[in-house]
Formats: C-alpha cells, sequence, structure tokens
C-alpha cells in the first residue's frame, strides 16, 4: 500500500470536484479498494470519502412503479428490508448469499457493483502479464489456473470474471443506476450497460466517465419481481464467490405459462450478464425440466473455455436449469 | 468425606486461559510489548526457480522511513538455512542468490513503520535469470527417488506380489491429495531484541527449545544466549513445529539497526515462507479371499518435496497395521521438485495414507458385496500384522459398533444412489481412523505454597489444543486441589523443556513430567508429616498417603489440612524439578532436549507392544441432482484414546478434527500454476476451508479405554486422530449417493456433474 490522502465530501458536486485529480478513487464501505491497495495493485494517490453525503443517498424507497435504493444503502440493509424481501426476493438472496455478515454491514450497494474481478493473476502484482493492470501486456490466465473465471463474454484479451451477485438480480430485472456527472448533469444507465465488455481494453471496466458517482439504484416495478430466485453455486455453502449463479424472475398467466422472463447470469461471464436468449426460449411456454434445459442450452451456447474452466459452461446450464425450475414452482402470497 | 470422588483427570474442565484468551489479556507473541520497535516488511521471489541477477533498492532506501534493507548481498553470510525436523536440508533464501521456490524470502525492508516496510518493498525492483521450473508431478525435470529407510520404514511381509495375483479378488487402485496450507490464523510472526549480547525472540512455536536450539546454531552463538517466548499460539497445526527462515534474519535486522524488530507476514506469505502440506499419490492393490479375509496389500505412496529435503510422512507405517493381513508389502517414494519444503500438518502421515486405504477397503467391500463394517470386523486384529507385537490395546471395532448404532448405520440401503430426499441424492460413508500414541522426554517444575496455590513451570505450548488446562487438571490431581488454585507457566525457554507440541504427544509428554514433579513434592511432604513427632499422621507409612481436597490423608482419611503439611517443611514454598524419559529413550535424551532436538517414543516403533488410538468415522452427505453441490449434513466419530484428562477440550479436538477433514474431502485444495511452479489462491478467500454453513451436526464418542502399557497415566493423545478417516468416510458416503467412486481429493462439483 502507498501513501495517500483521504477527503471527505460533503455533497455529490463537492467529491466530484475533489475526484477530477487525475489518480483518485471514491470510497464508501472500501471492502474491496482497500484491499486491492494493501495488494498494490490499486495506487489511487487520493481517496474521497462519499459516506458523508446526505440521508437520500442511504435511503431505500418502495413505489408502485419502482423501487430505488440509494447508492449508500449497505448490502445487509437492503437484504433485511422487508418489502425487498417480499417484491423482489431475488434482490434480497442475491445480497445476503454473497461476502460475510461483517461485508455486508460495510459494503454499499453503488460500490458492490463496481467491485472488481477476483482473478488470481490480476490481484497479484508479480504477475506482470496481466492486460487489466497492465494494458497490453498480455493474460496470464487464459493458460493458467482459471477454474473460477468466466466462459462468457471473454475476448483474447482476458477472461476475469464479473464476481458479483446483486448486479445479476438487477440486470435481469432490467435496473438503472442514476449517476451524476462532473459536468454537474445526470444520467440513468441501464446495468446491462453500466460494465463493458473487455474487448482490448479491459482496463476499462464500465462506462463511467472520470468523476462520475453512481447515487441511486432503480428497479422497476412489475408482475414477474415477486416470483424471482436467485440459485448460487459454489464450492461451499457459504462466504464464497459463486462458480455459476442465475438470477430468474417470471410472470406466469394462469394456465402457468410464461408471460415474461428476465434471467442474470452470474459467475459465467465477464460482466453482469443477461440472458435474453433463455428469457426467448421459456416465453409462452409452460416450464418443466426439459424446457428449462432447453433455455439454459441457449443461454451457455456462446460459452468459451480455457482448460479448467470449461466445467462451467455444463454447471450454468444446471444452474439455470434449477433456477428456472425452482422459480416456476415457488408459491407466492396475494 | 469417604464417598467423594476428589479426582479431576477425567472430568470437564473450562479452559484455565479462556477469559484471558477472550477478553484481549492474552499476549500472543507479536502481542508483547517491545520499546521502540521497527518494522520489517519481507520481499519475496516472484519466480520459482534461477538466480538473482540484481536488487534495485534507490527507490526503497529513498522513501523516508526507511531503515535498512536486508539481501543476500549484505547479511548473505551472517546465518546458516535452519534444520528442519524431519527430512535433512532445506531451501536457502539469502544466503546466496539462489532461488529454490516461489515466495522464498530474498529480502527484508526495515522501517519506522509497517506501512513505510510494506510501501518500500513494493518498490523493491529484482532482476532475475530465470529457468523453467518443475512445479508438481508428472512435470518434465521433477526427480523422482526411491525414500531410503531411515526416519521412516518400508515393510515386506510374506510375499505380497504373489498373493495378490492368487487371491479371489484383487484391486489395483491410485488415489491422489491435493497440496494444503495450514493457514492458521495467527500469521508468522516473529519479533527479536537484543540486550548484552543476549537475544529474545517472540515467535508462535511448537517447541521453543527447538526454535532457540535452531536460532543459535544459524547465527553461531550459544544456545544460552537466546529466549524464546511463545505463550499463546493463534493456531498451528504442524505449521510452527519446525524453525523457519524468518527468524533469523530479523534476529541479524535487529542487530543491525540496534532497535527490537516486528514481522507480520502476510497471509499469501505465509504459504511460501512455511511449511504445507505436500500433494500425495498412492498406488494400493489390496486382495482377500472369497470371505473378506485380505490377502494381501501392497501400499506405494509417492509424496513431492523440495529439491534439496526429503521429506517425506510415509502412512504406510499406519496402514500396514490396521488390518489382518499375512502379506504386506510397502514402499514410498519422493518427488523432488522446485517447491518450497513441506511440514508437518494435522495427522501428517496419516490423513492422506489412510484417505487411500479406507476407500479401498471400501471398494472391496462393495466388489466382495460385504456392509463396510463386517469387511472390517473379519479383518480386526489384535496383533501387529507387521511385527506380531500386541496392541497395547485396540478398540477399533467398539468405535465401529457404538458409532454403527449411534449413527443408525443399518437404515442405510448398501446399493448406491438408492437413496434420495427431494432433488438430493443421499449417501452413508464409514472408515477407520489410527493414530499412533507417541510420547516424548520432559521436564517440569513445580511449586506448591501453604495456602493451597500451585505454580507450574513448563516450556510447554498451548497451541489452542487446552495444555494450560491440562497441566492444571493433572498438577491439581496429584496435589489434591482445584485447576483453578494452579497457575500455569509455558512457553518460555526459562522453563524446564517439554518436547515438539506434535503428533499427539503432548499431554502425554507435559502430564508424566508434571506428575513426577507432583509426586516428588508430595512424597516430601508425606515423610516430613510421618516422620514428625506429632501431628495426625505420625508414624505412618509416607507411600501410604496422598493429597486429596486440600489435605494429606491417609487410607482411613485421617490427615492435615495442607497447609499445616507444607508449613511442617517451609513457610514459603516446595518446589521440585522433575524429568520424564519415558520408555527405551535413551539416558541423554533429556540433554538432547535441552539442545533442542526433540527425543519421541512412537507408538508403532516400540519394542514391547505397538501403541495406537482407534476410531470409526461416520458420515452422511447429499448431493443435489442436478447442480451437484456437495453436503453434509452429519458426521460421527468414535474414538478410543486411553485416558482422557479433559474431555471437554478432547471434544473440541476431536471435532475441529473431524471438521477439517471435511474441509479437507471437499474443498481444501491449494492451487498451483504448474507453468511458473507457483500457488494460486493463497489466501482465506479463495483457499476454502469449512464455514459454519458448511458444518451442521458434528457428534463426538468418547469411548472409555484403560490401557496401563502405553504408559504409566495410559494416555494415549488426540490431537491427530480426529481428521483420519474423514477423507475417506465423505468419498465413501460419495460413492454411496451418486454411484461415483472419486478417487483424488478434493471432491468438488465438477467431479460430479
Amino acid at each position: 500500500m502507498r501513501s495517500f490522502s483521504l477527503d471527505r465530501a460533503v455533497s455529490p458536486a463537492d467529491a466530484m470536484t475533489r475526484a477530477t485529480h487525475g489518480n483518485s478513487s471514491y470510497i464508501a464501505g472500501g471492502t474491496n479498494l482497500l484491499d486491492l491497495m494493501k495488494l498494490d495493485v490499486m495506487r489511487p494517490e487520493r481517496l474521497v470519502s462519499i459516506n458523508g453525503l446526505t440521508e437520500e443517498h442511504r435511503q431505500i424507497s418502495i413505489g408502485p412503479d419502482e423501487l430505488r435504493l440509494g447508492a449508500l444503502v449497505r448490502m445487509s440493509e437492503a437484504a433485511d428490508h422487508p418489502a425487498v424481501r417480499r417484491d423482489y426476493p431475488v434482490l434480497a438472496e442475491s445480497l445476503w448469499m454473497a461476502a460475510s455478515p461483517q461485508l455486508r454491514n460495510m459494503a454499499s450497494l453503488g460500490g458492490n457493483l463496481l467491485q472488481r474481478t477476483r482473478c488470481a493473476y490480476f490481484r497479484d502484482r508479480t504477475y506482470a502479464r496481466c492486460n487489466k493492470r497492465n494494458p497490453g501486456a498480455g493474460c496470464e490466465a487464459r493458460a493458467g489456473a482459471n477454474r473460477r473465471l468466466a466462459v462468457l463474454g471473454v475476448s483474447d484479451h482476458c477472461i476475469a470474471n464479473y464476481p458479483g451477485d446483486f448486479a445479476i438480480a438487477l440486470v435481469a430485472l432490467g435496473a438503472e443506476v442514476e449517476t451524476r456527472q462532473s459536468n454537474g448533469g445526470s444520467r440513468r444507465i441501464p446495468l446491462s450497460d453500466l460494465h463493458r465488455l473487455p474487448g482490448d481494453t479491459p482496463h476499462v471496466e464500465t462506462v463511467l466517465d472520470q468523476a462520475e458517482l453512481i447515487t441511486s439504484i432503480h428497479v422497476p416495478a412489475g408482475p414477474w419481481t415477486r416470483r424471482s430466485r436467485y440459485v448460487k453455486v459454489r464450492d461451499r455453502a457459504s462466504y464464497d464467490f459463486a462458480l455459476a449463479s442465475a438470477a430468474v424472475a417470471l410472470e406466469l398467466t394462469g394456465n402457468g405459462k410464461v408471460a415474461t422472463a428476465r434471467i442474470g447470469l452470474g459467475g459465467l461471464a465477464t460482466k453482469p450478464w443477461r440472458a435474453k436468449e433463455a428469457e426467448d426460449v421459456v416465453a409462452g411456454r409452460r416450464i418443466d425440466d426439459s424446457l428449462a434445459r432447453e433455455a439454459a442450452e441457449a443461454a451457455l451456447a456462446a460459452a468459451v473455455t480455457h482448460g479448467d474452466n470449461a466445467f462451467k459452461v455444463e454447471l450454468g446450464k444446471r444452474t439455470l436449469t434449477r433456477a428456472l425450475i425452482e422459480t416456476a414452482a415457488m408459491e407466492i402470497q396475494p | 468425606m469417604t464417598g467423594h470422588d476428589f479426582h479431576v483427570i477425567g472430568k470437564p474442565h473450562q479452559r484455565i486461559d479462556g477469559c484471558a484468551k477472550v477478553t484481549g489479556a492474552a499476549h500472543y507473541p507479536s502481542d508483547e510489548y517491545v520499546p521502540n520497535p521497527a518494522w520489517a516488511f519481507l520481499v519475496t521471489s516472484a519466480i520459482a526457480k534461477g538466480r538473482i541477477k540484481a536488487m534495485e533498492l534507490d527507490e526503497a532506501l529513498a522513501l523516508p522511513g526507511v531503515l535498512d534493507v536486508l539481501t543476500h548481498q549484505n547479511v548473505g553470510s551472517e546465518a546458516s538455512p535452519p534444520e528442519q525436523q524431519a527430512g535433512g536440508a532445506t531451501t536457502t533464501t539469502m544466503q546466496d542468490d539462489r532461488i529454490w521456490h516461489d515466495g522464498q524470502i530474498i529480502g527484508v525492508v526495515i522501517a519506522e513503520t509497517y506501512e513505510i516496510a510494506r510501501d518500500a518493498a513494493f518498490r523493491v525492483r529484482v532482476h532475475y535469470e530465470k529457468e523453467e521450473p518443475s512445479a508438481t508431478f508428472d512435470c518434465a525435470g521433477v526427480e523422482e527417488e526411491v525414500r531410503e529407510p531411515g526416519e521412516h520404514e518400508d515393510y515386506e511381509v510374506g510375499d505380497a506380489l504373489s498373493a495378490f495375483t492368487r487371491a479371489d479378488a484383487a484391486l489395483d487402485l491410485w488415489y491422489e491429495t491435493p497440496t494444503q496450507h495450514h493457514n492458521p490464523i495467527e500469521l508468522f510472526t516473529t519479533t527479536c531484541a537484543w540486550s548484552d549480547g543476549q537475544l529474545t525472540i517472540w515467535e508462535p512455536s511448537q517447541f521453543v527449545y527447538g526454535l532457540r536450539g535452531n536460532v543459535a546454531k544459524q547465527l553461531g552463538i550459544s544456545p544460552d544466549q537466546v529466549r524464546v517466548v511463545s505463550k499463546f499460539v493463534g493456531g498451528a497445526f504442524g505449521s510452527k513445529g519446525s524453525a523457519t527462515a524468518r527468524t533469523a534474519w530479523i534476529a541479524i535486522a535487529s542487530r543491525r539497526v540496534r532497535r527490537p524488530v516486528k514481522l507480520v507476514p502476510t497471509r499469501d506469505q505465509g504459504y511460501t515462507i512455511a511449511t504445507y502440506r505436500a500433494e500425495t499419490r498412492h498406488h494400493i492393490r489390496l486382495a482377500a479371499q472369497a470371505d473378506g479375509r485380505l490377502a494381501a496389500l501392497i501400499h506405494e505412496g509417492f509424496e513431492v518435496t523440495s529439491r534439496p529435503s526429503n521429506y517425506n510422512v510415509s502412512g504406510t507405517e499406519t496402514t500396514a497395521r490396521m488390518y489382518a493381513c499375512p502379506n504386506i508389502l510397502t514402499r514410498v517414494s519422493i518427488v523432488h521438485a522446485d517447491r518450497n519444503t513441506p511440514g508437518f500438518m494435522r495427522a501428517p502421515p496419516d490423513t492422506p495414507y489412510m484417505f487411500a486405504l479406507e476407500c479401498a477397503m471400501d471398494e472391496l467391500a462393495l466388489h466382495l458385496g460385504l456392509d463396510p463394517i463386517e469387511l472390517r470386523r473379519r479383518n480386526d486384529t489384535q496383533k501387529d500384522p507387521v511385527t506380531g507385537r500386541s496392541f497395547s490395546s485396540r478398540s477399533l471395532m467398539t468405535c465401529f459398533d457404538e458409532g454403527r448404532q449411534r449413527f443408525g448405520w443399518d437404515a442405510r440401503d448398501p446399493r448406491p444412489a438408492s437413496m434420495t430426499d427431494g432433488d438430493w441424492l443421499v449417501g452413508l460413508g464409514c472408515a477407520g481412523a489410527a493414530y499412533p500414541a507417541n510420547i516424548a522426554a520432559s521436564a517440569a517444575r513445580v511449586t506448591l505454597r501453604p495456602d493451597g496455590q500451585a505454580r507450574i513451570q513448563i516450556a510447554a505450548h498451548d497451541i489452542g489444543t487446552g495444555a494450560y488446562t491440562v497441566a492444571a487438571v493433572v498438577a491439581a490431581e496429584k496435589l489434591g486441589l482445584r485447576p483453578g488454585d494452579v497457575h500455569v507457566e509455558i512457553g518460555d525457554t526459562v522453563f524446564p523443556p517439554a518436547s515438539l507440541a506434535a503428533g499427539s504427544s503432548h499431554t502425554a509428554t507435559i502430564s508424566h513430567a508434571i506428575a513426577k514433579a507432583c509426586d516428588t513434592i508430595c512424597h516430601q511432604i508425606a515423610v516430613a508429616a510421618t516422620t514428625s513427632n506429632t501431628g495426625p499422621l505420625a508414624g505412618r507409612d509416607p507411600k501410604r498417603l496422598r493429597l486429596e481436597d486440600g489435605h494429606l490423608v491417609g487410607e482411613d482419611g485421617a490427615g492435615e489440612p495442607l497447609s499445616d503439611a507444607v508449613s511442617r517443611l517451609t513457610t514459603g514454598a516446595l518446589e521440585a524439578y522433575a524429568e520424564n524419559i519415558p520408555g527405551a529413550l535413551p539416558e541423554d535424551a533429556m540433554k538432547t532436549l535441552y539442545q533442542g532436538k526433540p527425543p519421541m517414543y512412537r507408538g508403532q516403533k516400540r519394542k514391547d507392544v505397538t501403541s495406537y488410538a482407534f476410531g470409526a468415522q461416520f458420515v452422511e452427505v447429499r448431493v443435489h441432482r442436478l447442480t451437484c453441490e456437495i453436503r453434509v449434513p452429519r458426521m460421527l466419530g468414535a474414538f478410543a484414546a486411553g485416558t482422557i484428562i479433559n474431555p471437554l477440550t478432547a471434544h473440541s479436538q476431536y471435532m475441529g478434527g473431524m471438521i477439517w477433514g471435511l474441509g479437507a474431502a471437499l474443498e481444501e485444495k491449494t492451487e498451483i500454476d504448474v507453468r511458473n511452479a507457483r500457488y494460486v489462491n493463497d489466501n482465506l478467500s479463495e483457499y476454502h476451508i469449512p464455514v459454519n454453513a458448511d458444518v451442521r451436526k458434528v457428534e463426538v464418542l468418547m469411548l472409555p479405554e484403560r490401557d496401563d502399557e502405553v504408559n504409566p497415566l495410559g494416555i494415549k493423545g488426540l490431537g491427530e486422530i480426529g481428521i483420519v478417516g474423514v477423507n475417506a468416510a465423505i468419498a465413501n458416503a460419495v460413492h454411496h449417493a451418486t454411484g461415483r467412486r472419486l478417487r483424488k481429493l478434493p471432491i468438488r462439483i465438477e467431479d460430479l456433474l
């Protein structure tokens, strides 16, 4: 870890003024950033703490049209919120299945979305070959120990997976983030557009501009959010990143057919992954084992593997199959 | 007073150090206050094989607050490499420019603060002359050799090769276990300070006298010039048994900057500056008659070690003794790779080797159509199959039978993949466990005051096992006190030496030395009371008196308060020093111990009897029909390990071992980048050990067992055996649930898809 200065912002405008300085970074919970600083992977010279921003940034409000989550809401607050648990179970599940209680009590929702990959070669500064850390240096992971890395959205330059859970549920539900930009304006970015595919610039991970600040998350309401579920498959029962996960929300008609399906995949891809192909497969049909499998085949059709992670294709299919079956079978309280 | 039971041995006692630990009053070595410390941060190699061409230190040295940077160029000649407890030579560190393995110590930055030292260490630029490393089995460039007899032996009984070909049933199987790291929560810290040519080392250790002798030798000074303090150890599991290279370098750093120096290495550095459990392979050929009686056992082991070390665990010494078999052949080969030197890790030989044997027994049972427990019954024996000597006691089948009943084994449908519960496949598995009963030489000093307060001083080690409390309980039993009346001081070379806290030996080791010192005191008091002209015990036979409930009493209950009995000799305190050299250890064992070598009397190497603790493990697993997660809703272990000093901490030890076995079977594996011969998941986020959600019902049965031959107090030791057999029980249960026989650990989701 290198020396750095710590500023405390009192407003979004103040935060952005302070963060326009070249090598600076926002800090909220710090559960990912401080780790990477200790590893000498991230070396910001200035941290701008946004924990002092006004109350609206830590509020949860549920309205008829949308769920609004302030960017500074802690993971545990959202996971435990009764209305989130009742009306958006996939969100609550994705949060409480992530990390540990201590981390969930610290980590902010905005920061959670921007957490960085767990690729071991990215996190170890002694490997020169990492296109995320040293653009153009190459990728050690493609022929290395890559059991946990991505099979969807990969490029010749990077196969690092996006490790989060919450963003998977959000991308399934068609959420947007609201941001403040350094020019004083604000904009809404669909979750599906927030993260970039690695392509040949894996070091550029999001579409956010320098100093752009996520202020809130907006999840549209819909008849599918209550019948929603997050299935997370991992090596141990808790405190582990997903080998594969699936966020599924379904609206079923009176005869059990799918009116609307929203599907996200986690652990498998370089960014939060919306599985539109799978949504199309189940649309208008009744979900059973074979249809679920058919949808899963469609979702993983474009997978590319690199040795150790080959199993994740089949595991991803089974995870989505299970999530579809279990979501369709949910009993929804009226 | 008659009718009361004043015994404290065998009753549950809470840890006497528990309150200090949970309130933060317990000082672990890195917590010790030293005045004006400087801080060290290690620079480690980023390649696994080659030489250091150059180290650029300018940027690091220019950082304000940096005091010194040690490299092979400025301190290389000042320390020799440490000696290991086993395996002979080990890799060098800063002695020269050679790189033996990934993460080798190649520099030490010393600075005013930890943060500055860390920052500076990242600014050291190293230029290497890189060579192609060989990481593990099957890699080009590894050197395989048959392990010569020495520390470990091979066995040849009968003619196993030809018996194997003639038997009714014969299985030829290979098993494999992965690299594992101990990951004690307390890191591998070292603090050193010099004063008038005397070096004090605060470092978590399983053998403070061993560390003292080792560092003295490395630095070329007398052991009398070195003191090692390790009052509390935050987990060790074998990793703090041998001296490592770091200690001498921190001592040298402290001498150079003329201040105490503190080192707290990082988690990932712990993977390469200390030891680990190396990966193993097993070739087992097991043959039986149609009735299940074994005809031949051939167990060949293969173990990875570093280039210079011959470290190996040779668990064939146990697997050859598990079951009656007229034809036995064992052999162990070691494979030298460009890796750090491995070392002890919980049940070092038995965890990997018994995984292989106990899976093979399960496979044989299925092959013969026998219940796995019945197969073991038909091959049970009270005679060591290798030597023909009797076991001092062996309750293996009692463990299986009691465990079977309690676990509900008979509800198991023996057909694989036959039991389900909703979306989950259900499997039940079992396996045997064994660990030799070891004991080492030790000395102890005991002090008793007239007010009934006692003090024990012994350079023993409480690595989380409850040794403090064991020491208090044994002294309380012998002196007729309550454990709370006994003040225990351990973990310091100013006290009489106790041997290495390892190999399930420490309770037996320290209990006998403490008991001897207490007996000496008791005898002194008794002689004084009986030779006195006055008092209720005057004229009696001192050998028939004992200390009980704060009194010196005779067999008829007559007696006097302890205060009277002690005051007769002194108004101060009575003190006794005693040494215990167990069994057939050489007479100079105590001298060897003072020098820092652990004289160990091993249960499988005795000439009178063979002594082992035994157990049986039972596990239920569930495997999801689609996503194949493996969960363990319940485990049960039944053990018989002779005298149990404190069933409360013994229970914790067993349970911890069983939980570790769960982790080792399903989660633990140090991933290696084989191209670079480097550890990949060197952190607690990606190196998986069980979390609470993985551990459901864990039941421990401690079966009573009396063994008058193992040692005078009948203690077999139990620190290691809890983990033994769990790996196999889980693999066997996974087979029962799914019909899939997985012979390579850990068993993970991808193995079942």
